[in-house]
């Protein structure tokens, strides 16, 4: 699974994306980001508060209780700011 | 139309690009978004848009799609840049064609508001007291929300 950080939730854990194992039972997003925040510092402090956090899943944005599977390119990051 | 790029545009030449060979157009609206000197109170001395590419392309483009589905427009042009800007650069470019003024100015001002809340990019001010990046603004969402309901 490919994981991608933008934005302070890329500045707080220090890289702009990596690819992982899933562990068993990390099978939505919200689990995906509990097990990352449990890793603590940077992840902890970026991931810490979802009500902070967007997602997007396979490049389409997506709620934190989506289904995510082996494969999946997901990106965790702060509101968006364009324009 | 689409564009995402890290380079300047040309207003004049985007805009006559736009309508040329199309005299069935009528009406052009155009918001061209720039750089401010001031973050709240703090001046700031540069602004670095980063984003996610391949999204932000996948984004605009349904942006787009959105808009042509809401109104009959002869041709829509988003330019987003991207790396680092400075006051008074310019960072976006929406422009609407259409057959009269109403559905231009319109879809414009919803891509715009659109633009704001839906699409991959944050900035990064530099300021002299060191780097903070902006935050979503509530006002941002409530200027979205409007265009909710369909005209």
């Amino acid at each position: 699974m490919r994981l991608l950080y933008f934005g302070w939730v890329r500045a707080k854990i220090g890289v702009s994306g990596e690819t992982i194992d899933p562990p068993d039972g990390v099978d939505d997003v919200r689990s995906l980001v509990d097990w990352l925040s449990a890793r603590g510092g940077g992840y902890g402090e970026a991931l810490g508060d979802t009500t902070a956090i967007r997602v997007a899943v396979n490049q389409e944005l997506a709620e934190l209780d989506a289904a995510i599977a082996a494969g999946d390119e997901v990106a965790l990051f702060p509101p968006m700011t364009g324009g | 139309m689409i564009k995402v790029q890290q380079e300047d545009f040309d207003v004049g030449a985007e805009i006559s690009g736009l309508t040329e060979g199309n005299t069935s157009i009528g009406g052009l609206a155009c918001f061209v978004g720039l750089v401010r000197d001031l973050a709240g109170e703090k001046p700031i001395s540069a602004m670095t848009l980063e984003h996610y590419p391949g999204m932000t392309e996948r984004q605009l483009e349904q942006l787009e799609q959105e808009a042509r589905q809401r109104w009959t427009l002869m041709d829509v042009l988003i330019i987003h840049r991207y790396g680092r800007l400075e006051p008074g650069d310019r960072i976006v470019l929406v422009a609407t064609a259409s057959a009269h003024r109403e559905a231009a100015l319109e879809s414009c001002h919803f891509l715009i508001d659109w633009l704001k809340t839906k699409a991959p990019f944050w900035k990064l001010e530099d300021t002299g007291s060191g780097a903070q990046w902006v935050s979503a603004r509530d006002e941002d969402d409530s200027a979205a929300e409007r265009w909710k309901d369909k005209p």
